[in-house]
This record gives C-alpha cells, sequence and structure tokens, in this order.
C-alpha cells in the first residue's frame, strides 16, 4: 500500500469510521424500534395472553424445528402466517380449534414422516399459543411471504 | 513456547475440540433425522439436537478464541498472562457450565430463543467468565508491550461480551424482541468476531511469512475498517421482514453487499504476504489452513452471502434451505478454519515439539473442506428447488420437502465425511509423536519474529 497512507492514518480511519457507523446504526435501531411499536405491529392488542403464549413459545423451543417471520430452524412449516394458512381470518374460530386439535393429535407417529413432539399443553397454554400466532400474522413485514405456503 | 503461561492455551484448545465432536455428532445426528424422520423422534426430539449443535459450535468457537488470546497475547505483549489460576479457572466454568446446558437439553432444560436457548444462570456464567477473560487479557496487554494485534483482538473480545449482555433483554414485542436478537447475532459474526479473525490472522503471518510488521498492520486496520463499516448498518440485511421500517431493504442490501469487501481483503493479504514471505515456515499444514480459512470465508461468508443479501432477491430466499448453506459454509470457513489453524500452528509450540503429522493434517484439510463443499452445493441446490416450488409457485411446505429428500442424503453423507476428516485432524494435532524424529528438529525451529 502507498507510503502516505501510514499505519497511525489507517488505525484513525478505522476508529472514528467505527464511531460514525455505530451511532448511525443505533439512531436507526431507535427509530425501527419506535416505528415498530407504534406502526407495524398492534401494540394495543400485545395483551397478557399473548405474552403467554410467546413464553409457551419460547419455553418448548418450536424456533428450534420451525421458522417464525422466517428465522429459526428450517425443519418444519413458517409459523408467522400459519394463522391465515390456517383460514383465521375468515372464521377465527375454526383456525383456533384446528390449530389445537393440530398440537393436540402431536406426534402423528407415521412412517417416513417429520413428528413434532407432543408438548401436553393446557387449554389455557394451547389458547395463549394460539393468540400470540394470531397477534404474529398481523404484524406489517412488507408483503412477506410471498404467498400463504410461508 | 516462548513464555510458560502460554500452556493455558493448550488446555482451552482441548476442551473446545471435546465440543467440537459434540458438535459433530449432533450434526449428523440432526442430518439423520431429516432423512429417517422417526429416528429417535419421541427420546430427543429434532429441536434439541439442533440447539446442542448450535450451541455446541458456538461455546468452542468462543473457547478457541480465547485458547488463541491466551497464546498469542504473551508473544505480543512480550509478558507472562497476569493470571494463569485465573484463567484455568475461566475455563473450568465455562466447560462445567457448557457440559451442564447439554445435559439440561437432552431433560427439556432449556429458553426458547433461537442460540440463546442457555438457562439464565449459564448466560449469568458466560458473563462472569467474560468479565475474568477480560480482565486477564486487558492486564497482560496493558502492562505489556501494546501492538495492533492485541488492540484490535481486545477491542474484537470487549465487543463481544458487550453484545452478549442483550441475551438478557427478551421483549414481549415480537418485532422488538428479533430487533435487538440480531445485535448479539450478526454483529458477533459480521463485526466484533471478524475483527478476533482478522487479528489471528495477522499474528499467524506474521510469524509464518516473517511478513513486516508495519506493513501487516496496515492491512489489518483496513481490514477491520471495511468490516464495521459496512457490517454495522449491514445488519440491516435482517431487518427487512420482521415489522421494521421500509427503508432498510434499501441500507440493508447496499452495505451488506459490501461485507464481502473484508472477506475479499483477509484473502488478497493472505496470499500476498505467504507468496512474498521471507520465510518457509516448516509448519506447511498452518499455513495451509491459514490461508484456506481467507478463502473458505470469502465463499461462505462473502458469495454465499450476497446470494441472497439484496432484499429482493430475499424476499423468497428468506428462511429457507439456501440459509442453512449459507450458515454452514459461513460458520465453517470464517471461524472454525480460522480455529483450526491457530491450533496446527500453535499445537507443536505447546507439546515442545517440530511440526508433526503434517500429511495427515493436510489430509484432514481437504477432506474436510471437501466434504463441508459437497454439504454446501447440496443445501444450496435443495434451497434452490425449495425457493421455487414453496415461494414462486405456492407448494406446501411439507410437500415441497419430500421433493428435496436426496440432497438431504447428501448432505447426511458429506457430514459423516466431515466428522471422519475430524477425527484425522484430533490425532494429527494431539496424536503421539515419536520422539526420536523430533528431538533433532525442534532445536531448528522457534517461532519467528
Ligand atoms: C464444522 C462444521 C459445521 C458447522 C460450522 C455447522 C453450523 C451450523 C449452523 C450455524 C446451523 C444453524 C443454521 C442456521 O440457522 O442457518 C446448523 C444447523 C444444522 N446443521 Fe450444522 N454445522 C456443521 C456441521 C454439520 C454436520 C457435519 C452436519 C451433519 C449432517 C450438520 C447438520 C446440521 C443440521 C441438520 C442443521 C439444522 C438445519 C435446520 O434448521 O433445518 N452440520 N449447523
Ligand atoms: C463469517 C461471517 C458470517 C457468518 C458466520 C454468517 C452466518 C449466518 C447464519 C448462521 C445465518 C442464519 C441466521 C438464522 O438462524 O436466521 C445467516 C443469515 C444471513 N446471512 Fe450470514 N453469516 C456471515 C456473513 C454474512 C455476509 C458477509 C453476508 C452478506 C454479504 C451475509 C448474509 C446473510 C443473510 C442475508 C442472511 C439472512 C438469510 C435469510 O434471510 O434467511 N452473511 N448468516
Ligand atoms: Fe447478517
Amino acid at each position: 500500500m502507498s507510503e502516505r497512507f501510514t499505519t497511525s492514518a489507517a488505525r484513525n480511519v478505522f476508529y472514528g469510521g467505527s464511531i460514525f457507523f455505530f451511532v448511525v446504526f443505533v439512531g436507526l435501531t431507535a427509530q425501527s424500534h419506535w416505528h415498530i411499536v407504534t406502526t407495524s405491529t398492534d401494540e394495543a392488542t400485545l395483551s397478557e395472553s399473548v405474552i403467554r403464549g410467546k413464553h409457551v413459545w419460547e419455553k418448548h423451543s418450536c424456533i428450534n424445528c420451525h421458522s417464525i417471520l422466517g428465522e429459526g430452524a428450517y425443519f418444519a412449516p413458517e409459523v408467522g402466517n400459519v394463522w391465515i394458512r390456517y383460514g383465521g381470518k375468515d372464521d377465527p374460530q375454526a383456525a383456533r380449534e384446528g390449530l389445537i386439535a393440530w398440537m393436540r393429535s402431536q406426534p402423528s407417529g407415521v412412517e417416513g414422516r417429520r413428528q413434532m413432539p407432543q408438548f401436553h399443553l393446557s387449554d389455557q397454554e394451547l389458547n395463549d399459543l394460539v393468540d400470540f400466532l394470531e397477534w404474529t400474522s398481523r404484524i406489517d413485514t412488507q408483503k412477506w411471504p410471498p404467498n400463504d405456503a410461508g | 513456547m516462548k513464555y510458560a503461561s502460554q500452556r493455558v492455551a493448550y488446555w482451552y484448545f482441548t476442551c473446545a475440540m471435546v465440543l467440537f465432536g459434540v458438535q459433530i455428532l449432533a450434526g449428523v445426528l440432526a442430518g439423520t433425522v431429516y432423512v429417517l424422520p422417526n429416528v429417535l423422534s419421541e427420546l430427543l426430539p429434532f429441536n434439541i439436537i439442533r440447539m446442542i449443535h448450535t450451541n455446541a459450535l458456538i461455546v468452542w468457537l468462543l473457547m478457541g478464541f480465547f485458547g488463541c488470546a491466551y497464546y498469542l497475547v504473551p508473544e505480543e505483549a512480550e509478558r507472562d498472562i497476569e493470571s494463569p489460576m485465573l484463567a484455568y479457572v475461566q475455563l473450568g466454568l465455562l466447560m462445567f457450565g457448557a457440559l451442564s446446558a447439554v445435559a439440561g437439553y437432552t431433560l427439556g432444560v432449556h429458553e426458547g430463543r433461537e442460540f440463546l436457548e442457555q438457562p439464565l444462570w449459564i448466560k449469568v456464567a458466560i458473563v462472569v467468565v467474560a468479565l475474568i477473560f477480560l480482565y486477564n487479557i486487558s492486564m497482560t496487554v496493558l502492562k505489556g508491550r501494546r501492538t495492533a494485534v492485541t488492540n484490535v483482538l481486545l477491542l474484537g473480545l470487549w465487543g463481544i461480551a458487550l453484545f452478549w449482555l442483550f441475551a438478557f433483554y427478551t421483549p414481549a414485542n415480537l418485532s422488538v424482541d428479533k430487533l435487538y436478537w440480531w445485535y448479539i447475532v450478526h454483529l458477533w459474526v459480521e463485526g466484533v468476531w471478524e475483527l478476533v479473525m482478522a487479528s489471528v490472522l495477522a499474528f499467524l503471518m506474521i510469524k509464518t511469512t516473517g511478513a513486516d510488521r508495519e506493513v501487516v498492520e496496515k492491512w489489518l486496520y483496513s481490514i477491520v475498517g471495511l468490516a464495521l463499516f459496512s457490517g454495522l448498518l449491514g445488519t440491516g440485511h435482517h431487518y427487512y421482514w420482521i415489522g421494521a421500517p421500509g427503508y432498510w431493504q434499501w441500507v440493508g442490501s447496499v452495505f451488506s453487499a459490501l461485507e464481502i469487501a473484508p472477506f475479499f481483503a483477509m484473502v488478497i493479504f493472505a496470499f500476498k504476504m505467504v507468496f512474498k514471505g521471507r520465510k518457509d515456515h516448516p509448519n506447511r499444514a498452518a499455513v495451509l489452513w491459514s490461508l484456506g480459512c481467507t478463502v473458505g470465508a470469502f465463499f461462505g461468508a462473502g458469495v454465499w452471502g450476497f446470494l441472497h443479501t439484496l432484499s429482493f432477491v430475499n424476499y423468497y430466499t428468506h428462511g429457507t434451505q439456501l440459509t442453512a448453506a449459507h450458515g454452514h459454509l459461513a460458520f465453517f470457513g470464517a471461524y472454525v478454519m480460522l480455529n483450526l489453524a491457530l491450533i496446527t500452528y500453535a499445537m507443536p509450540y505447546l507439546r515442545g515439539k517440530a511440526p508433526y503429522h503434517q500429511g495427515l493434517n493436510i489430509v484432514s484439510f481437504w477432506l474436510m473442506t471437501g466434504a463441508m463443499t459437497v454439504m454446501t452445493f447440496a443445501l444450496t441446490f435443495a434451497g434452490v428447488i425449495q425457493v421455487h416450488l414453496q415461494r414462486v409457485l405456492g407448494m406446501p411446505y411439507m410437500e415441497v420437502q419430500d421433493q428435496i429428500a436426496p440432497f438431504y442424503w447428501l448432505r447426511l453423507g458429506s457430514g459423516v465425511v466431515v466428522g471422519i476428516s475430524a477425527i484425522l485432524f484430533l490425532w494429527s494435532v494431539f496424536g503421539p509423536v515419536r520422539e526420536r524424529r523430533a528431538k533433532a528438529a525442534r532445536v531448528a525451529v522457534q517461532p519467528a519474529e
């Protein structure tokens, strides 16, 4: 590298530039945080049961088979829009019952098919979980996923 | 070994390699469940196997970084480690936490965010481990010679600890949760870990090629500058579809596309140093791993990352087997290979022997990188088909998975070969060395400066 670009110049550019980009990044994160809680998610319906449902989701580590909003594992279907796939927009009651029946009937035991464990969830836990999935399906995700298959 | 206290690195590398074994075993098991889904489904479900695989990976890489630091800081700072005793306490605590976590996972004791499944007490223990380590290493550096290598290394290690604190923040709002989850995951692997990588690489270049320190330092600052200038705002490539504002599609695409630059610079840097080098280091395997690591990182992180980083591509590829393809080659090429490079370099000194088992080590290099490449291509093809069937045509997820089953067999096959190559590698660094042959050569080999 050229002689005029000295080591200490490189070091100063590194420190200065990094601080600059870090500050910009934190600023944009703060703005995004604000955008999420005011615009893209529905804070008003982020109820106790939705929060409990998120805990059920976490307690059983569903994320290590499924993805949610495209993040997680790739072993089982996307659940960010599972509420939509189950027709929750048109018939919320049927979607709720369908999802609960699904979780109750696992594992399917079908030979050669991926198995979902039986988590022995209570009625309350099952309903909380469905509330969480319903709430999640309403996040403004810039129109992702491309279709209902997730 | 110039300083007696460097010896602690030996035990860090040993423990890291034990967890490497656990990681590969869990990976092969997970790959088996993919093709034979009824295997173990009641005893040890896939989600548990997967969290063992990823957690063991991350912990052993960190353990390896600690080992690298304990090995190279004394030579850079020109003094012994502040407290070898503390270093052993730190290692014991970390290894105990890691093994407890694995045991706990099999019993269903875990939390629920990807990569952050450790129970709270283990998360706290990790903070304690980090504090012990940072105290020990910082004191060693501050009281000794300051170099660019230790400056950048320390900054990276402090950054790792700092961003870890976000593990304690789990917001109730899923989108906010994801926003800060990436402060750990992305800002680690595409931020502060790159600082660790570049500084360890710089150390290896100085030692193995006899390159001029002044030149290396200039490269080092330029590389880490490129890494952070692109990588910080590059976080935006994870903010496209999680509820964050639309402008991230521009910011994320532009800056993350530039993230390939530091990886490219590392390739040029390493090859230039080796080919222009003033000397041929007798540990050819270590030089091979060092060069290989820059190439692996360039393809895995740089090329496979760029493949799906532009927002209009990511719209279709987000969360598919393509992500898994990239995750594997990136982690392997950058951080696994970096650790194996330094271990290969340091082991002969730590064991007081001339470089040994070079042929076997080099065989393990080609076998492992070859198998990881096959695995990456298998997952890439699987991903492309998945994107077309599922994201474009809208075929249901489970039906698509049946279509790509042959690629999962290929992944399992290559995974088994990775396992075999890991055994060869371990034998080549830990295996017995005949004393007679080693003694004569030992005199001739001293660490270069
Ligand atoms: C040193 C080599 C390896 C590294 C660095 C590595 C790394 C990773 C990472 C980072 C993930 C999480 C992927 C993501 O979230 O995108 C993962 C998942 C996985 N790995 Fe590996 N891995 C390695 C070896 C293996 C081997 C040998 C196998 C055996 C076939 C394997 C099988 C799997 C499977 C099945 C998953 C789960 C994928 C899913 O979520 O569906 N890995 N690995
Ligand atoms: C050594 C450095 C890197 C490592 C270890 C790494 C690892 C990973 C892993 C494990 C994931 C999956 C995370 C999850 O579970 O959701 C991921 C996602 C991603 N990475 Fe990297 N990465 C690296 C560098 C890069 C670079 C340089 C780029 C861009 C040029 C990039 C682009 C992406 C993108 C776009 C995703 C999101 C994929 C999706 O939408 O599903 N990565 N990376
Ligand atoms: Fe990233």
